[in-house]
């Protein structure tokens, strides 16, 4: 317990604490020009479009990659434990691997296949007769490419979640629900999706708390670029905190971010609740 | 400086240079640590071999950072009291890192010094790295904002020589753009970068910032004629509103005349020279930045050599800015890299002087100005632009746009000016 006071709840008392002060790089020089300003950061920071900007682009991020990692998890789940599927060992391990890859790395292998010109994605749309996107340097398509990245990037993690979950739906409801003369999509919808629901709002929860994060594939694909259209809430954290040095405003950007994730978090538990799957 | 060795054994130096660099560290003489960025720290290990010989029992270990994350790796090494001896430091940053005290005064050693002649430095230059009465950088390497034009197009609108007033270029513009047509446009000024209107407001003679840089002077009548101008070329169409992410390929772009002025920096003469077609290369030239009345001002910047005031080995430090400073490094330095010498005598090196395009910025560098030496400078640049994106979109006028700029940089400055009331900061 004094272990998780000294290293948790220390640090995030001492960054509430800062975030009601200026701290800046005047008071980095010397503490003299500390000043404590109370609210003001927050007040500043819900006035500022460019902090709205950045929770709207973490929203669009959250609402479009959430969804799409989960199918794709849940896709792949599905294909791993078919009764037709072979070599189950070598896939779960391929698919899971992009999880376990270092970030940067792969991100810098991502710019080259997102490259407008020389880039292998827009090669092969080239092919298929579509024109180059410029994937990175469009500000319509910069989140796009950010969130398929991500996508490919996490889907592994879930998808072994959701392997041991369909695992543990019984055998015996497959075969009542076959001999009831079920199709196999609504073996899917009344036997699976429901045996699945617990782990479908873990994994859920998981995501969006996990998404609402982006930091990284925006800090090496895009800097926060083309026209702002990749700042996240975190990002836009980064740049007032270590760019300019306003470590202020920047923990107040962390207490908000945290409200933000504890309310939608809340939010979805309600739901849950409602729905009767807790 | 102590003597140099030849050019032969330079050259050897050179080709071992990478080795010599993994074998560094041992013996107990002095090490030296030069952090630099980008492509300069990638150049600059091959000058060092010459500066250890000349200088036994000292040895350099450079550090490169991507320019990208320097300024945050250098507040953050200063918060950590990491900072190495020697560093490259962008010439606008400097009145932050006077703020943090984290510089060392050089003062006395220019004066003791036979190499580093404020004489010989550009004179815009020189004062960026004068803060508060005192000197705490010696310039590197030079950089200023002036025309790219295409010369072809020009003559065939009737131009011969490039403009020197704002009243020649916006009627050589305005001749380009009736002939090149809808489709096309006469400059390009991207909306994303703050430089180009940014020069225009210094060729004014009104200070950009008043009250000892505590307040914004963005409502005076010279930044507003500025803003004007800006607006101008916008509202005639004779530049896309445009940011240079959105023009693709500007290379091409130029070579296809689909702008005929572009308003950029020194890095651009390697490009345009690299990426340009053959069939084009004659085509294009440089000129200085017109003014309001006659040739105007540019911007002062560049990167500058300073000394952190941690340092226990300053006397190695200072020995090793010196170093890089004189005339024969200063020019090899630009072979290497393609950045322009901040010594005056280093611009007689044939190569350069038979260099056409620089030969503009040899011009404009001797009427650069420094920007406003606050803290807060970059971040009232950037909302700056921010502003006047808005009003080149149509959703200000100039007035409204110059009292926003003004008003957010009241706000930035809110702090600064708290610390001057109280006597603790350095009026710029």
């Amino acid at each position: 317990m004094a272990i998780i006071g000294l290293f948790f709840f220390l640090p995030v008392a001492a960054a509430f604490v800062l975030s009601l002060t200026d701290f800046d790089i005047y008071a980095l020089a010397d503490l003299g020009n500390l000043r404590f300003v109370g609210l003001r950061n927050y007040g500043e920071l819900l006035a500022n479009p460019l902090f709205w900007q950045a929770v709207a682009n973490t929203l669009y991020f959250v609402v479009v990659g959430v969804p799409l990692s989960i199918a794709a998890s849940l896709g792949a789940a599905l294909l791993l434990e078919s009764r037709l599927a072979r070599f189950k060992g070598f896939f779960r391990t391929a698919l899971f691997a992009p999880v376990v890859t270092t970030l940067v790395a792969v991100a810098v292998i991502w710019r080259y296949l997102l490259h407008a010109r020389y880039g292998l994605i827009n090669y092969g749309l080239s092919e298929i007769g579509v024109r180059p996107v410029d994937w990175l340097g469009d500000p319509h398509w910069a989140m796009p490419a950010i969130i398929l990245f991500a996508v490919w990037k996490n889907f592994g993690y879930n998808m072994i979640i959701f392997v041991a979950g369909l695992q543990t739906i019984p055998e015996d409801l497959y075969e009542a629900a076959r001999i009831d003369g079920a199709s196999s999509l609504r073996r899917f919808w009344h036997v699976t999706l429901p045996g699945l629901a617990p782990v479908v709002l873990l994994v859920s929860l998981l995501t969006i708390a996990g998404y609402l994060q982006l930091f990284a594939e925006p800090y090496v694909m895009t800097q926060g670029g083309p026209a702002q259209s990749t700042v996240s809430v975190l990002y836009f954290m980064y740049e007032q905190g270590f760019k300019w040095w306003s470590l202020g405003t920047a923990s107040a950007v962390a207490f908000l971010l945290f409200a933000m994730m504890l309310i939608v978090t809340v939010v979805q538990l309600a739901i849950a609740r409602r729905r009767g799957v807790l | 400086m102590t003597a140099r060795p030849s050019r032969r054994a330079a050259l050897g130096q050179l080709a071992a240079g990478p080795l010599a660099a993994c074998s560094r560290g041992g013996g107990d003489g002095t090490v030296l640590k030069f952090w630099a960025m980008g492509r300069e720290g990638e150049v600059v290990q091959a000058l060092m071999p010459a500066f250890e010989r000349a200088n036994p029992g000292v040895t350099v270990q450079v550090q490169q950072l991507p320019w990208s994350a320097a300024h945050a790796k250098l507040l953050t090494a200063f918060a950590g009291g990491s900072l190495p001896d020697v560093c490259q430091i962008g010439n606008t940053w400097l009145p932050e890192f006077v703020a943090l005290r984290a510089v060392e005064r050089l003062d006395s050693r220019v004066l003791a010094s036979s190499v580093v002649t404020p004489s010989d430095a550009f004179g815009g230059i020189w004062r960026t790295n004068v803060v508060d009465g005192g000197l705490y950088g010696v310039p590197w390497y030079v950089d200023t904002r002036l025309l790219f034009y295409r010369r072809d197009l020009l003559a065939r609108a009737g131009f011969g020589a490039p403009p020197t007033t704002w009243a020649q270029w916006l009627s050589a513009m305005q001749a380009v753009k009736r002939m090149v047509g809808r489709g096309a446009y006469a400059a390009l000024l991207p909306l994303d970068e703050y430089e180009p209107l940014l020069t225009l407001a210094l060729q004014q003679d009104a200070p950009l910032l008043r009250d000892g840089g505590g307040r914004g002077n963005f409502r005076s009548p010279g930044f507003k004629t500025a803003l004007a101008f800006y607006a101008e070329i916008f509202a005639r169409g004779l530049a896309p509103p445009a940011a240079d992410a959105d023009i693709g390929n500007l290379y091409d772009e130029f070579a296809r005349g689909y702008f005929s002025f572009y308003v950029t920096g020194p890095w651009n003469l390697g490009e345009f020279k690299r990426r340009l077609p053959a069939p084009d290369q004659g085509a294009w030239m440089t000129a200085p930045m017109p003014g309001p009345n006659g040739p105007g001002a540019g911007l002062a910047g560049g990167a500058s050599l300073v000394v952190f005031r941690r340092s226990p080995r300053k006397d190695a430090a200072w020995r090793l800015i010196e170093y890089l400073s004189t005339t024969e490094v200063q020019s090899r330095f630009w072979a290497l890299t393609g950045d322009l010498p901040a010594r005056k005598d280093a611009w007689s090196a044939p190569a350069l002087v038979k260099d056409i395009h620089a030969a503009a910025f040899r011009e404009q560098l001797e009427r650069v100005k420094p920007t406003p030496q606050a803290p807060e400078w970059e971040r009232i640049a950037t909302e700056m632009q921010l502003v006047a994106a808005q009003m080149v979109a149509g959703r200000l006028t100039v007035d409204e746009a110059a009292s926003e700029i003004d008003r957010r940089a009241d706000r930035l400055l809110e702090k600064r000016r708290w610390m001057l009331a109280r006597g603790r900061g350095t009026p710029a």
